[in-house]
């Protein structure tokens, strides 16, 4: 089934979208120099406006995951693996996505993996896949 | 003036009732509502006039869902109340949050008592379409919602999607294993047995258990809770007027509702949620101790979630939980620990938050029959996962 796409907006375009040219974009505070997930207007770490969109390595390690079994709709392929990612930049940088590309019973905490994107309509969602 | 009072042991509880719990009823939201109200209201040796505030969670917000049919504004106009204070909304420490607002009211001195409600319809509402609920219905095409829209586009179709993700986690950094977390589900169907209201009443095995198919690893449907057509209601007085009232009041002597982290269900520590914030604040406005405890009624909303919140509430060691339940013995009617005692939402049915209220004033006024456990004065109930979380320290006078 087609996945439910996000709404775009001025704080969250750029992580959606960052993969139209293959990056993953993550808000970063110039004050602190921290980064932060979800994207906002403020960082808040200091409260500083001076944010923005930086590039990432796209890598990091699956901190907790799950194999989806059911069948939510109709057509949903199944089973999936959803998982927590923790990038590799900062602790507790971390976002749900799934991890794609490998059997999901080889899937496994700690495992090093690396961003790929799957473009639907204007969005590019950043999945991840086993880092070799 | 005296500043640094905790208020909120100037409230006491003094009426309960529920309704029938069907799967589905044939009730109406309403009438399931007013049955629980009622009952309340007369449970506490009062009047309808008596009541001057309305408290819920999450209440009506506008939009007729069957997770809260019915909210404080049609309530308290179906039951012609005159109110000095109403109110509800999802955003709060969660399904005790219509108990928390309902005592700040009260400590505030706007109401004298508060009659505060959860009804849930979820049982009639699957029967009509498998899909309601789903997180990806929450919104109209595009998914604009603060919470989901970081969920939705992966396939997060569910809530057991994010608390298999914490039970996956606990069980990687404590060892907890499947055979341990199976003792919530295999308690709470023992005691469903003995309650004649629990939706499943038929013995439940290990066996069965292991059985029973994997949903989102490591949880499965028995690490579900089972939907229900219910509403459950309770009555909030202020203290001094609750001494002369039939019940035994039963103070709220510590109440948590603390959120100390960002309110999201994947950027919260995943082995303690919110439910350690709520734990912790809880303890700092009391004398009482965890060893104090004689009963709790620990939101098992999934199975994973009241291990978390044994742990969250100092009643066992962190990370020991599976080690705790281990066996049946400690949490059982009879154990040191009896836990959702009338089969909790796993197998007593999704009354969703207040229902676990409900049990432990049955339990601490004796009053809980067949289920009943050794008498004690001091009980603990707390609801909620990810985000979500808030939790009552209850006495009885």
């Amino acid at each position: 089934m087609p996945r439910k796409l996000p709404a775009l907006n001025a704080d969250n375009r750029a992580f959606w979208q960052g993969g139209e040219t293959g990056r993953l974009l993550i808000h970063r505070c110039a004050a602190c120099s921290r980064y932060f997930h979800p994207p906002a207007p403020l960082c808040p770490h200091c409260a500083s406006f001076e944010v923005a969109p930086q590039a990432v390595s796209g890598q990091g390690k699956v901190l907790s995951f799950t194999v989806n079994y059911q069948g939510w709709a109709p057509d949903l392929e199944v089973p999936y693996v959803v998982a927590i990612i923790e990038l590799a930049e900062q602790a507790g940088l971390q976002f749900v996505s799934n991890v794609v590309g490998i059997p999901v019973a080889y899937v496994h905490i700690d495992m090093p993996v690396r961003v790929t994107f799957l473009n639907v309509e204007d969005v590019w969602l950043p999945l991840f896949e086993r880092d070799q | 003036m005296m500043f640094d009072h905790r208020y909120e042991k100037d409230v006491a509880i003094t009426g309960i009732g529920q309704s029938e719990v069907g799967r589905p009823s044939d009730k109406s939201a309403m009438r399931l509502t007013l049955d629980a109200c009622l009952q309340a209201i007369a449970d506490a040796g009062l009047q309808r006039s008596d009541i001057d505030g309305v408290a819920c969670w999450p209440g009506d917000n506008n939009n007729g869902d069957p997770f809260s049919p019915v909210g404080p504004s049609a309530l308290k106009s179906a039951l012609g109340l005159n109110v000095n204070w109403f109110g509800a909304g999802y955003e709060g420490p969660g399904p005790l949050a219509g108990v928390i607002n309902g005592a700040m009211a009260i400590a505030a001195g706007l109401c004298k008592h508060v009659l505060v409600f959860r009804t849930i319809t979820e049982a009639s509402a699957r029967a009509v379409n498998r899909q309601a609920g789903a997180l990806t219905g929450k919104t109209q095409g595009r998914d604009s919602s603060y919470a989901w829209q970081w969920f939705t586009p992966f396939n997060v179709h569910s809530g057991i999607n994010l608390m298999a993700l914490y039970a996956q986690r606990h069980f990687h950094e404590y060892g907890t294993r499947a055979e341990q977390l199976a003792q919530i589900a295999l308690t709470c169907r023992r005691n469903a047995i003995r309650n004649p209201k629990a939706v499943y009443r038929t013995p439940m095995s290990m066996d069965d258990y292991m059985a029973s198919r994997m949903i989102s690893s490591p949880l499965r449907l028995f690490d579900c809770d089972v939907h229900c057509d219910a509403s459950t209601a309770i009555i909030l007085s202020r203290r001094d007027i609750a001494q002369d009232l039939p019940n035994k009041p039963i103070r709220i002597e510590a109440m948590g509702a603390a959120l100390n982290q960002p309110w999201s269900w994947d950027q919260i520590s995943l082995t303690r949620m919110a439910a350690f914030d709520v734990g912790q604040m809880m303890w700092a406005r009391t004398d009482y101790t965890p060893q104090d405890v004689g009963s709790a009624q620990l939101y098992d909303g999934f199975s994973i979630l009241t291990l978390i919140w044994l742990e969250a509430l100092g009643l066992c060691p962190v990370g020991q939980s599976g080690a705790f339940v281990e066996g049946g013995a400690r949490i059982a009617l009879d154990g040191s620990l009896p836990i959702n005692t009338n089969g909790g939402q796993l197998s007593g049915g999704r009354t969703h938050g207040l229902g676990y209220v409900h049990e432990a004033c049955l339990q601490l006024w004796g009053r809980a029959e067949g289920r009943q456990t050794r008498d004690h004065r001091v009980s603990t109930v707390a609801a909620g996962g990810g985000p979500l979380g808030g939790s009552l320290l209850l006495v009885r006078e």
